[in-house]
C-alpha cells in the first residue's frame, strides 16, 4: 500500500502547485475538491488490510464534505459574486510556483527537524507541512475572498494529513470532529462572501479596510 | 564481447541521422489526421531537404561570415551532441562522466550561433525571434539538468547519460514511478519548447511577429536552410529518443530489439506532439515563462522525491 | 626566488624611470613596456616550473618593521595566480602602449606607467606574501596604484566619481582585512602565515571567516560588495580594465583561498554561505550585465557573474571538506581555480576588444554601434571568440571549468545528504541560469555592436585598429581555444594548486580530479570532431554553391518600403523581455513618451537599469553618514588660531584623563 500512499501524496503536492499557478477560480475550486477526494483515500490506505469502520466512516465523510459539499458551496458563492478570476494577486502566479517549491523544501526540512517516526511513508510529514505552509501563503497572497477560503481549506487539508500521520493510534473521531468544524466554517464563510458581495458589489478583501471608518 | 557495446552506439547515431526527418513527417501526418486532411507524405521532410540542397542562395548585403556560420555550426554542434546521447538502453558512441553537460552546452553553442546569424541580418523580426529563443532556452536549461539529476539519483548511476538510461529498467519500479513520471512530464515541456512546437511556438505560422525559431531563419535559403532544417530534425530526434528511453525502458540486451523498440516509442512521441499541436493553441508569450517555470518546479519536485526515496 | 625579486625590481624600477622621463611620453612608454616585459618574464621563470612541477620556493629576509618579516613563498597555488597576472600584465602593457596615444598625453603618461608597473608588481607580491603585514602592505599598494590607473582621464567628472567610489569601497574592504589579520595575528602572536595556521584553533573562526569574506569579497566583487566594479571598470582605460577585471579582482579570490588554508576544517555553513553568495552574484550579476547598454559596464557586471561562479566552486569545495567528500572538494576547488584562469583569458580579450571598439568609434553605447564586423574584421572575430568563451561554450576553456563545477554539484547531488542535494540543486540552477543569461548577454553584446547595420555615423566610419592591438587579441583567442582543446592536460596540471587550496594531499586531489580528467579526453575529442564536422559542412556548402547563382539583396523587411538602420533591434529591445523576468529585483527605469494622435510627431522609450543595491543600500547609508557628519561642519572655520585652540583643548583633556 506504500506505493498507493506515495502516489496520493505526490498528487496532493502537484495539486498544491497547480493551485498556486492558476488564475481561474473554477479551476482552483476543482483542484481543492480533488484534494478532498484524494484525502478520502488516506485513512483507507493507512489501515489497508483491515477495513475499520471508523476509517471507512472518515473516508466517506471526507469525500462527501471536502469532495462534494465544499465545491458546491464555493462555486455557488463564486457565481453569486460573479468573480471568475483571481486578478492581480499580491504575488504573481509564476513567483507563486517558486514559492510553492520553497514551501515543499521548507516542509521537508522541518520534517527532518521534527524527526517524527516515519512508519508509513517518509513523504507524509513533509507533504503535510508543505500543504499547511502553502495554504497560509495562499491566504496571504490572494485578494478574492473565495481564494482565501480555498487557502484555508488547503491549510486544513495539511493538518488533516499531519494528524493522520502523527497520531498512529488514529483517533478518527477527532478527525471527524474537526471535519464538522471546518464544515461549519466554510458555510459561514460562503454566506459571508455572499453578503459582502451584496453589500459592496465585489469580494476584494483588501478593500475591506475602507470599512474602518 | 557484447555487440551492443561496439556497434550499438554508431548504429544508433546512424539511425538518428537517417530517421530524424521522419519524425517531422509523423508529426505532420498526425496533425493532418486530426484536421481531417490527407496531409503531406511521410517523407516530405526528406524531399524538402533534397530540394533545398539543390538550390542556389541569396544573401542580404548586410550579412557577414557569421550568417553562413550559423547554420553550419548549428548543425555540427547537434551532430556531435548526438554522438553522446544513448538510444534507450543502447549506449551512445561515446560516454563519460559529465557527457550530459557537453550535450547541453553543445546545443547551447548551436543556439548561440543561430542567434548571432539572426542578428547579423539587422532585421527587427529576427532580433525578436532571437531574444525569445535565448529567453526560453535559458529557462529550459536548469530544468533539463535538474530532471537528469533526479533521474541519475533514482538510477543510482554515475552522472553520464548512457549508464543512467541503461540503469533505468532495473531501477524502475512502482516506487520510482512518480519520479520518472515527473521527469518525463518536464521533458515533454522541454521538448516542445526547445524544438519550437505548439504551445510555445507555432512552426506553421506565417506572421513574423509571433514566431520564434522560424523568424530567426527567415533570411536563410538553399543549402543553409537545409542545414537548419536537418539540424532542427536532429534536435527533435535527440529529445524524443531521450524521452522514449526514459518512459518505456525496454532493455532486453538484444541490440535489434532495443533499437527498434526505442525508435518506435520515439515515433510515438512524434504522434503525441502531433496530438498536442492539434488540440492546443499557441500560448501567449508571457504564459510560456509560466509553463517553463512550471516544468522547472516539476523537475525540482522530482529531485526532492528522489532524495526522499533514497533515505 | 632571486629571479622573482629581480622581476619585481625591474617592474618597479622601469616604472620609476618612466615617471622620471614624463616629459617625453614616447620614451616613458617604451621604458615602462620593456620593463614590464622583462620583469614579468623573469617572474615567470620560477613560476611556471612551480605551477606544473609542484614544490614550494620560500625566501625570508629580516625586516625592521615590528611584527613583519619579508617572508615570501611561491607554491603552486600562488603560481597559478602569478602566471595569468604576469602574462596578462605583459599583454596589457603592449596593448596600452598603442592604446594610449603618447601624442595627446600631457605629462600624465609617466605617472600612469609607474602606477601600471607598480600594480603588476604589487599583485605579484600579494600572492607570494607569507606574512600578514607584508600582505597588507602589498594589498594597499595594489589598491592605490589601481586607483591612480582608474583616474587616468581625471578631467571627466564621472571618472573622478568612479575612482572615488573605488577608493572608498576598497578601503572598507581593507579595514576588514586589517581586523582579520590583527585578531588572527594577536592570537598567534605572529603575523607569519605558518604561525597563524598553527594557532587556528585559538581564534574565533566564524567571525574571522566573515571578515575575510567581506574584505576579500569587496576586492573580488561578491554580490553585496560589488558596487565599485561597474563604476571603476568603464572609467579606466581599456587595458587597465582588462588587467583589473582579468586578474586584479582575482587577488580577492586568492586572498580568500589563502585565508581559508589558515583555518582548520571548515563548518558546513561557510560552504552554504559562499555558495549562496556565489549563486546570487552569478545570476543577478549577469542579469544586470544584460540590462546595461554601455559595453564596458556590461563586461564589468559580467565579471561579477564569473566571480560568482568561482565562489560557487569554492563553496562546493568547502562543503566537500565539511562533509568529508574528497571528490567534491577536488572538483569544487579545481573548477574554481580553472575558472580563474579561463576568465582571465576571456575577460582580458573582451576588454581589449571593447577598447578597440571605443578607440575606433569613440563610444561605448551599444545603441550607437552596429555593423562593426565588416569594418573591424579581426577585432570582431576575436570578440566573437571571447563571447563564446566567456559563456562557457565548448570547445573553449571556460566550458571545462563549468563542467568541473557541474560535476562537483552532481557529486553532491548524487551522493550527499538532503542538505547537500539542496545545495547542489541551487548550484546547478544558478550555473545553468547564469550560463543561459550569459549567452543572451553576449549574443547582445556581439550581435548589437558588430552585426547588422551601423546605428551612428561614428560606427559607420570605424576602421580596424593597429597591429599590436589585434595581435594581443589574437593571442588571447588562441589561448581561450587551447585551454579548452587541451583540457585533460590543463586540468591535470592543476592538481598541485588545488591540493594547496583545499589543504588535502596531492594524491587525494589527483584522484578526485581524475574523475573528471578521464572524461575530459572526450571533451577534447568532441572539440576535434566538431571542428572536423564544421570543416566538412563548409566544404559541402562550398561545393554545392560553387556553380550556382548567388544573389545579393536587402534583408527581408516584410514588405516595408523604407527600412533604415535605426529600425534595427536595439540593445534595449533585445534585453527587455529577459530583464522583465527580474523586474522585482532590478527596478529598471523607463522613460516612455507614447505616440499620440494619428500622425504622432515623436515617441521615445529609453530604459536605464541602475544598481539596486547601490540605490537602496549604499546610497542611503553614505548620505546618512554625510548628513551626520555635516553637523561637525561649524567646527571648520579656516582660522589657524581656532585650530591651535582645538589642539590645546584636546591636549589638556588628555592630560586630565591621564591623571585620573
Amino acid at each position: 500500500m506504500r506505493h498507493a500512499l506515495d502516489f496520493v501524496l505526490v498528487t496532493l503536492v502537484l495539486t498544491d502547485l497547480v493551485l498556486l499557478g492558476s488564475s481561474r477560480l473554477t479551476a482552483c475550486i476543482r483542484l481543492v475538491a480533488a484534494q478532498g477526494v484524494l484525502l478520502a483515500f488516506l485513512p483507507l490506505a493507512l489501515t489497508w488490510p483491515e477495513l475499520e469502520v471508523a476509517a471507512m466512516a472518515l473516508a466517506a465523510s471526507t469525500l462527501l464534505v471536502k469532495g462534494v459539499a465544499f465545491p458546491l458551496v464555493l462555486e455557488r458563492a463564486m457565481r453569486d459574486a460573479r468573480a471568475r478570476r483571481e486578478i492581480e494577486p499580491f504575488v504573481g502566479y509564476t513567483p507563486s510556483l517558486l514559492v510553492g517549491l520553497g514551501m515543499l523544501g521548507a516542509g521537508t526540512w522541518l520534517a527532518d527537524r521534527l524527526s517524527a517516526d516515519v512508519v508509513r511513508s517518509p513523504l507524509m510529514v513533509p507533504v503535510a507541512l508543505s500543504m499547511i505552509l502553502t495554504g497560509l501563503f495562499f491566504v496571504i497572497s490572494r485578494k478574492k475572498a473565495v481564494s482565501q477560503v480555498l487557502g484555508y481549506l488547503v491549510l486544513e487539508n495539511g493538518t488533516y494529513v499531519l494528524g493522520i500521520s502523527l497520531l498512529s493510534e488514529t483517533p478518527f473521531l477527532v478527525e471527524l470532529g474537526m471535519l464538522l468544524d471546518v464544515f461549519v466554517a466554510v458555510f459561514v464563510m460562503g454566506i459571508a462572501i455572499f453578503q459582502i458581495n451584496r453589500e459592496f458589489d465585489h469580494i476584494d478583501v483588501d478593500q475591506l479596510d475602507s470599512l474602518k471608518g | 564481447m557484447n555487440p551492443s557495446v561496439t556497434f550499438g552506439g554508431p548504429l544508433a547515431t546512424a539511425l538518428g541521422l537517417v530517421g530524424a526527418p521522419l519524425l517531422l513527417g509523423v508529426i505532420n501526418k498526425t496533425k493532418a489526421f486530426f484536421a481531417g486532411r490527407r496531409g503531406p507524405p511521410l517523407l516530405q521532410a526528406y524531399f524538402d531537404l533534397v530540394k533545398l540542397l539543390g538550390k542556389g542562395a541569396v544573401y542580404s548585403r548586410t550579412t557577414t561570415w557569421v550568417f553562413c556560420a550559423g547554420p553550419i555550426v548549428g548543425l555540427a554542434a547537434t551532430l556531435v551532441a548526438l554522438l553522446f546521447v544513448p538510444l534507450g538502453g543502447v549506449a551512445a558512441t561515446f560516454a563519460f562522466q559529465g557527457d550530459l553537460f557537453l550535450v547541453v552546452y553543445l546545443l547551447g553553442l548551436g543556439r548561440f550561433l543561430t542567434v548571432l546569424a539572426a542578428l547579423d541580418t539587422g532585421s527587427s523580426f529576427e532580433g525578436m525571434g532571437a531574444n525569445r529563443e535565448v529567453k526560453f532556452a535559458t529557462l529550459a536549461e536548469p530544468t533539463l539538468l535538474l530532471a537528469l539529476l533526479a533521474l541519475i539519483r533514482v538510477a543510482g548511476s554515475p552522472w553520464s547519460l548512457s549508464p543512467t538510461l541503461g540503469n533505468i529498467s532495473t531501477a524502475s519500479s512502482l516506487g520510482t514511478a512518480p519520479v520518472i513520471g515527473l521527469v518525463a512530464v518536464a521533458l515533454v515541456v522541454l521538448l516542445l519548447s526547445e524544438n519550437s512546437r505548439i504551445p510555445v511556438d507555432d512552426p506553421n505560422t506565417h506572421l513574423e511577429l509571433t514566431m520564434i525559431h522560424e523568424v530567426m531563419v527567415l533570411d536563410h535559403g538553399g543549402p543553409d536552410l537545409a542545414f537548419i532544417l536537418y539540424g532542427a530534425a536532429l534536435k527533435l530526434w535527440l529529445f524524443a529518443t531521450l524521452l522514449a528511453g526514459i518512459v518505456v525502458p525496454v532493455r532486453t540486451g538484444n541490440l535489434a530489439v532495443d533499437l527498434g523498440a526505442t525508435t518506435l516509442v520515439a515515433l510515438a512521441v512524434g504522434v503525441v506532439v502531433g496530438i498536442v499541436e492539434s488540440s492546443m493553441a499557441r500560448l501567449r508569450l508571457i504564459h510560456v515563462t509560466h509553463l517553463l517555470v512550471g516544468a522547472l518546479v516539476l523537475a525540482a519536485v522530482a529531485l526532492l522525491l528522489a532524495v526522499g526515496w533514497s533515505r | 626566488m632571486a629571479l622573482f625579486f629581480t622581476g619585481l625590481g625591474t617592474l618597479v624600477g622601469s616604472g620609476v624611470m618612466a615617471a622620471l622621463c614624463y616629459r617625453r611620453a614616447t620614451l616613458a612608454t617604451r621604458v615602462a613596456v620593456t620593463g614590464a616585459i622583462f620583469g614579468a618574464g623573469l617572474v615567470l621563470v620560477p613560476a611556471l616550473p612551480t605551477l606544473f612541477g609542484g614544490g614550494t620556493l620560500v625566501a625570508s629576509l629580516p625586516w625592521s618593521m615590528p611584527g613583519a618579516a619579508l617572508r615570501v613563498g611561491l607554491d603552486p597555488l600562488a603560481a597559478l595566480f602569478v602566471v595569468p597576472m604576469a602574462v596578462l600584465g605583459v599583454l596589457a602593457a603592449i596593448y596600452g602602449a598603442r592604446y594610449l596615444d603618447p601624442a595627446h598625453a600631457n605629462g600624465t603618461l609617466g605617472v600612469h606607467w609607474l602606477a601600471f608597473n607598480t600594480l603588476i608588481a604589487s599583485m605579484l607580491l600579494v600572492v607570494v606574501a607569507q606574512n600578514g603585514v607584508l600582505f597588507l602592505l602589498a594589498w594597499e599598494v595594489m589598491s592605490l596604484s589601481s586607483f591612480v590607473l582608474v583616474l587616468y582621464d581625471g578631467s571627466a567628472a564621472e571618472v573622478r566619481r568612479a575612482a572615488w567610489v573605488y577608493l572608498v569601497a576598497t578601503h572598507l574592504g581593507t579595514a576588514c582585512l586589517l581586523a582579520f589579520f590583527t585578531i588572527f595575528g594577536a592570537a598567534a602572536s605572529s603575523f607569519d602565515f605558518d604561525a597563524m595556521r598553527a594557532s587556528a584553533t585559538a581564534v574565533p573562526a566564524g567571525l574571522l571567516f566573515v571578515l575575510a569574506l567581506i574584505g576579500f569579497g569587496t576586492k573580488a566583487g561578491f554580490m553585496p560588495f560589488h558596487v565599485w566594479l561597474p563604476e571603476a571598470h568603464p572609467a579606466a582605460p581599456s587595458h587597465v580594465s582588462a588587467l583589473m577585471s582579468g586578474v586584479m579582482i582575482k587577488s580577492g579570490i586568492y586572498g580568500l583561498l589563502r585565508a581559508l588554508t589558515l583555518f582548520g576544517p571548515p563548518p558546513a555553513w561557510w560552504g552554504f554561505l559562499l555558495l549562496s553568495i556565489g549563486v546570487t552574484s552569478a545570476v543577478l550579476g549577469i542579469v544586470l550585465a544584460l540590462a546595461q547598454h554601455d559595453l564596458k559596464r556590461l563586461l564589468a557586471y559580467c565579471s561579477v557573474e564569473n566571480i560568482g561562479i568561482i565562489a560557487v566552486g569554492v563553496g562546493l569545495g568547502l562543503l566537500g571538506k565539511a562533509y568529508g567528500l574528497p571528490v567534491l572538494t577536488a572538483l569544487g576547488f579545481g573548477g574554481a581555480l580553472l575558472h580563474v584562469v579561463n576568465h582571465a583569458i576571456a575577460k582580458g580579450l573582451l576588454f581589449f576588444g571593447a577598447g578597440a571598439v571605443l578607440h575606433a568609434t569613440d563610444t561605448r553605447d551599444l545603441n550607437r554601434l552596429g555593423g562593426l564586423l565588416c569594418r573591424m574584421p579581426l577585432t570582431g572575430a576575436t570578440f566573437c571568440v571571447g563571447s563564446a568563451a566567456i559563456c562557457g561554450l565548448p570547445p573553449f576553456g571556460a566550458f571545462v571549468s563549468e563542467l568541473l563545477l557541474y560535476s562537483a554539484a552532481f557529486v553532491a547531488g548524487t551522493t550527499g545528504s538532503p542538505a547537500l542535494v539542496a545545495a547542489a540543486a541551487i548550484a546547478i540552477t544558478g550555473l545553468a541560469l547564469g550560463g543561459g543569461f550569459a549567452a543572451a548577454c553576449f549574443a547582445k553584446a556581439f550581435g548589437i555592436a558588430f552585426l547588422g547595420e551601423p546605428r551612428s555615423a561614428a560606427a559607420a566610419a570605424a576602421h580596424e585598429v593597429g597591429t599590436p592591438l589585434t595581435a594581443v587579441m589574437l593571442v588571447l583567442s588562441v589561448a581561450a581555444a587551447l585551454s579548452g582543446v587541451l583540457a585533460p592536460w590543463v586540468v591535470g596540471s592543476l592538481a598541485g594548486a588545488v591540493a594547496n587550496a583545499s589543504g588535502t594531499s596531492l594524491n587525494g586531489t589527483t584522484a578526485g580530479l581524475g574523475v573528471a580528467v578521464d572524461g575530459l579526453f572526450f571533451v577534447s575529442l568532441a572539440a576535434g570532431i566538431l571542428i572536423a564536422v564544421v570543416l566538412v559542412l563548409t566544404l559541402t556548402r562550398w561545393l554545392l554553391l560553387r556553380r550556382r547563382p548567388i544573389g545579393a539583396t536587402g534583408t527581408w523587411d516584410c514588405g516595408y518600403a523604407r527600412p533604415s538602420p535605426r529600425m534595427q533591434y536595439t540593445a534595449s529591445s533585445f534585453a527587455a523581455p529577459l530583464v522583465e523576468l527580474f523586474q522585482g529585483v532590478l527596478r529598471t527605469h523607463r522613460r516612455f513618451t507614447p505616440p499620440v494622435a494619428i500622425f504622432p510627431p515623436s515617441a521615445t522609450l529609453s530604459t536605464h537599469t541602475p544598481d539596486t543595491l547601490q540605490e537602496l543600500l549604499y546610497a542611503p547609508i553614505f548620505v546618512g553618514i554625510s548628513n551626520a557628519l555635516a553637523s561637525f561642519r561649524p567646527l571648520q572655520h579656516g582660522r589657524v588660531q581656532l585650530y591651535v585652540l582645538y589642539i590645546a583643548v584636546t591636549l589638556g583633556l588628555l592630560l586630565l584623563w591621564s591623571f585620573q
